[in-house]
């Protein structure tokens, strides 16, 4: 069998030769009509009759990877597909750098590895699950089209970690694949793992804030995953990153166009003060200030992703070659960190100060400073726009010590800048840095569907390109509920 | 001045910097800064591997340039640069590029010279993919079906042939062309040169969602003066392909002579033999995503006799108010030969009716020898109603609603 093209045969697409391997399949197919329940409960509210225009990996070869066409979502190609395998791929990084990549679970690592891949299995789940009464309120077809492309592809993320846990953890794998459809974000007695994702995801701004920051922290540990001495989870991970560059392209481009439009209509309206909050209010857009608010928000709870600055459990990753450094291939050092240290912001003695710490010890605040590394690449493209219209502001994200929930700075409060406020003063602090009640009663007022072909609600601008080169007025679905 | 070359760019503007593209290339030829990611002119090689897995739509820019830009200029960029004189623009604005393969480009440069001019593509068509494969990368086709559509006893064998893609992505546009890699070197030891065909099915396939295009194409065998027969060496290897045979295909190429996707646009399609077959895949996708447009298709369509010409029994089905039909044979009548351009001349004033609108459409497609005819008639009509044909064929063609392909 030809393991680049996909073999759509059975009930499970995948590009593993499931078909030769009757026990995993079996436990899939048996883990399949439970998926599927999930999906019915859980997945998008409404619209799983209508014919939504998505891309399905045909092969994981770049050029079949990306076929689109009108699909109902319950009857997505939900399936198994790993990156080709590379000839003699060698441990990068830790103890057994040097070493040929594992094919098989090493018994030293199994508890550890089971552990990675339940954590990030779990993510992909809770976020359709915070996304499920989007669809109601899309501000365009085209959005509504990339929300349910987002969703299905999160979907197959579980399926890439279920198929894992299933193939190389046996019974323990099993029940680790059937948890995953048990727990609920935010449901009180079995919730999701991570905080970030048992927060809601009311409306379309958070949305796109949460695929800008929280999927970017996604990306990140699929990144440092990808170079796991692992081979199955590394090849599982890189078709994964494929797929999660669209979700950072929706988020991006999300944000993007609701500044865009602000901007846009400001200038019309002879706005010129971004403050005058009530004025800009009144065109139907969102205020920058409260942009930079949203904004805030969705970058300090994932911030809180990345766990504790000083981390034994990322260290032991590393050392066993199970978890690398963001794009570690690309670094240029001995790529075991025995030696090194690493400067890491720290709470101590009442104040935030920089400190040199084992570099091994601080894997998770590395990966965190590539993250923010990155998310402000997008802030300063999205600082462009509104400098096109000359307007004085710029979005700016806060201090890694501002509103924690993990780590250092969980004890204490610190303002967008990074200056400690005392505990008393912080409720007051707070309206000035995070959406308030009112904040938010606005942005959902604002939440009303267009359903138009090629029509966009008044708080966002249309894209630039369509999905697959699909010109303006495309029906990216077609709604029959 | 130096002959322009093929540049690949990323449109900074649009571009999200999420490196799926730098992670795909197998050559290694994209690269970025912390501004920008760029395209090494040096190490690209058109592969295309990058376009499919881009996100944003960004990566999809190929353009001619007396210059290069370096990777300095384009890391520095936030916007792409506009074009300066004598460079024929970007891929979809402008001078549109038709294939990224040079004998591709070559091949289609010539087909559309006809036109006179500078051709656009529809503003309204689908934009679309170019060069995903090449004759040095071909995608393998396999024969699904080969249909003669010529009677037995007609004189001419045209031949429907139907290619599948099994689980490859190659997706077509209504008016693009493949091109067929032949097995095999000439004489001189070189590879047969590449023949392209023009699409005869709409993109969703021969059947909604299939996943395969057919392909119309006359067998070429001539008798010499001596009696001898010189026969086609591309026509006869296509026509002579069995159901499950494989082919190596090149494409898709073409971004001009594509269909409006517009349901008020009028269409007129004037055609000879094979050069019907962008206008069957133009029907069927009228037919099929269109079905109660307001704007018509009006076709042209020239044979000898009724038994040569390539879908007559099919064409009967389709209903008036979709499509206008004149199919005029040449054959017929003994004495009074008729020809594509004569018809033309008895419809005249609908003719110069659909030349005033701004939604009206000309595609003309088939043996060279039939655009001079064609030409002339327009100018007939055009000067029996004053309007001023040069002018209207210079501003369709500016607008993308005027196209020739021949051959």
């Amino acid at each position: 069998m030809n393991l680049m093209n996909v073999d759509y045969d059975g009930l499970i697409p995948n590009n593993v030769g499931l078909n030769a391997d009757s026990r995993v399949k079996k436990a899939l197919e048996k883990w399949h009509p439970g998926y599927i329940n999930w999906w019915n409960d859980m997945g998008p509210d409404g619209f799983q009759g209508s014919l939504v225009y998505l891309r399905t990996a045909v092969s994981v070869d770049p050029k079949g990877w990306a076929k689109f066409d009108y699909v109902k979502m319950p009857d997505y190609k939900w399936g198994i597909l790993l990156a080709p395998q590379v000839n003699e791929r060698k441990i990068a990084f830790g103890a057994h750098k040097g070493e040929n990549v594992w094919q098989e679970v090493p018994g030293e690592y199994r508890a550890m590895l089971r552990r990675l891949i339940v954590i990030q299995g779990d993510t992909e789940p809770a976020s359709v699950e915070q996304q499920r009464f989007l669809g109601k309120t899309a501000p365009s077809l085209y959005d509504m089209r990339n929300l349910f492309q987002v969703n299905v592809e999160e979907g197959r993320h579980l399926w890439a970690m279920v198929y894992l846990l299933q193939k190389y953890f046996g019974s323990d794998g099993r029940d680790e694949a059937e948890a995953l459809l048990e727990r609920r974000s935010g449901d009180e007695d079995s919730p999701r793992m991570l905080g970030a994702f048992n927060e809601k995801t009311p409306d379309w701004l958070s949305f796109f804030m949460f695929t800008y920051f929280t999927d970017r922290d996604g990306k990140m540990q699929l990144e440092a995953l990808a170079q796991s001495g692992f081979d199955p989870l590394s090849r599982t991970t890189r078709f994964m990153l494929t797929e999660e560059a669209h979700h950072m392209f929706v988020g991006e481009t999300g944000v993007g166009r609701v500044i865009e439009r602000t901007c846009a209509e400001m200038k019309k309206a002879g706005i010129e003060d971004p403050h005058d909050i009530a004025a800009v209010r009144k065109l139907g857009v969102i205020d920058l200030p409260t942009l930079q608010k949203k904004a805030n928000l969705h970058f300090s709870l994932t911030l809180d992703l990345f766990g504790n600055e000083i981390s034994t459990n990322a260290a032991n990753a590393f050392h066993a070659g199970i978890k690398g450094r963001f794009r570690e291939d690309k670094l240029e050092d001995d790529h075991q960190l025995e030696n090194g240290s690493y400067p890491l912001l720290r709470f101590a003695d009442g104040k935030i100060a920089r400190q040199d710490v084992p570099a091994l010890s601080a894997l998770n605040m590395r990966l965190r400073d590539d993250f923010v590394d990155d998310c402000n690449g997008g802030v300063g493209r999205w600082n462009r726009i509104i400098e096109k219209y000359n307007i004085p502001f710029a979005i700016k994200l806060p201090s890694v010590a501002f509103h924690r929930h993990i780590g250092e700075f969980s004890s204490m409060e610190a303002d967008a800048d990074g200056n400690l406020v005392p505990g008393d003063q912080w409720d007051s602090v707070k309206e000035k840095y995070l959406p308030s009640e009112s904040d938010r009663d606005f942005i959902e007022d604002l939440m009303k569907p267009e359903l138009e072909p090629g029509k966009f609600a008044s708080w966002i601008s249309a894209p630039k390109v369509g999905i697959d080169n699909k010109p303006g007025d495309f029906e990216y679905v077609k709604i029959s509920d | 001045m130096t002959a322009p070359v093929k540049q690949h760019l990323i449109d900074p503007a649009v571009c999200i910097r999420c490196n799926t593209c730098e992670a795909t290339c197998p050559v290694g030829a994209v690269t970025h800064d912390s501004n920008n990611y760029v395209v090494d002119i040096d190490k690209c090689n058109f592969c295309m591997d990058c376009v499919s897995p881009c996100p944003t739509g960004s990566i999809n820019h190929f353009v001619m340039v007396q210059k290069p830009f370096s990777l300095d200029e384009q890391f520095s960029w936030t916007d792409l640069p506009e074009v300066g004189a004598g460079e024929s623009g970007y891929g979809d604005a402008g001078a549109a590029i038709e294939a990224v393969d040079e004998e591709a480009a070559a091949l289609l440069a010539d087909a559309h010279k006809g036109s006179g001019g500078k051709v656009r593509a529809p503003a309204s068509s689908a934009k679309p993919r170019i060069n995903l494969f090449s004759r040095s990368n071909p995608i393998e086709a396999t024969v699904t079906g080969n249909f003669r559509l010529t009677a037995e006893n007609a004189s001419s064998d045209i031949r429907h042939i139907i290619l599948d893609f099994g689980a490859n992505a190659f997706p077509v546009l209504e008016g693009q062309s493949i091109g067929i890699v032949l097995p095999g070197t000439a004489k001189n030891g070189r590879p047969h040169p590449m023949r392209l065909y023009s699409v005869a099915s709409p993109r969703d396939g021969e059947r909604p969602n299939t996943n395969n295009l057919s392909l119309t194409v006359k067998r070429v065998a001539e008798k010499n003066a001596d009696g001898s027969e010189q026969r086609g060496l591309a026509s006869n290897y296509v026509c002579d392909l069995k159901q499950g045979d494989k082919v190596k295909v090149a494409g898709p190429f073409g971004s001009t002579f594509l269909m409006p996707d517009d349901p008020a646009a009028d269409i007129i399609m004037i055609c000879t033999g094979t050069g019907s077959a962008p206008f069957r895949a133009f029907t069927e996708r009228r037919r099929r995503s269109m079905p109660s447009a307001h704007g018509r298709l009006y076709l042209f369509f020239g044979a000898r006799t009724p038994q040569e010409l390539p879908y007559f029994g099919p064409l009967q089905k389709v209903p008036k108010k979709l499509m206008d039909q004149e199919l005029v044979f040449s054959r017929i009548d003994p004495v009074k030969k008729e020809y594509v351009q004569d018809r033309m001349r008895t419809r005249a004033s609908d003719l110069a009716m659909l030349l005033k609108r701004g939604t009206t459409h000309i595609y003309v497609c088939g043996l060279r020898g039939m655009e001079e005819g064609v030409e002339k008639s327009f100018e007939f009509i055009c000067a029996q109603f004053g309007i001023h044909w040069h002018e209207t064929r210079a501003q369709m063609r500016d607008q993308g609603r005027y196209h020739v392909e021949t051959y």
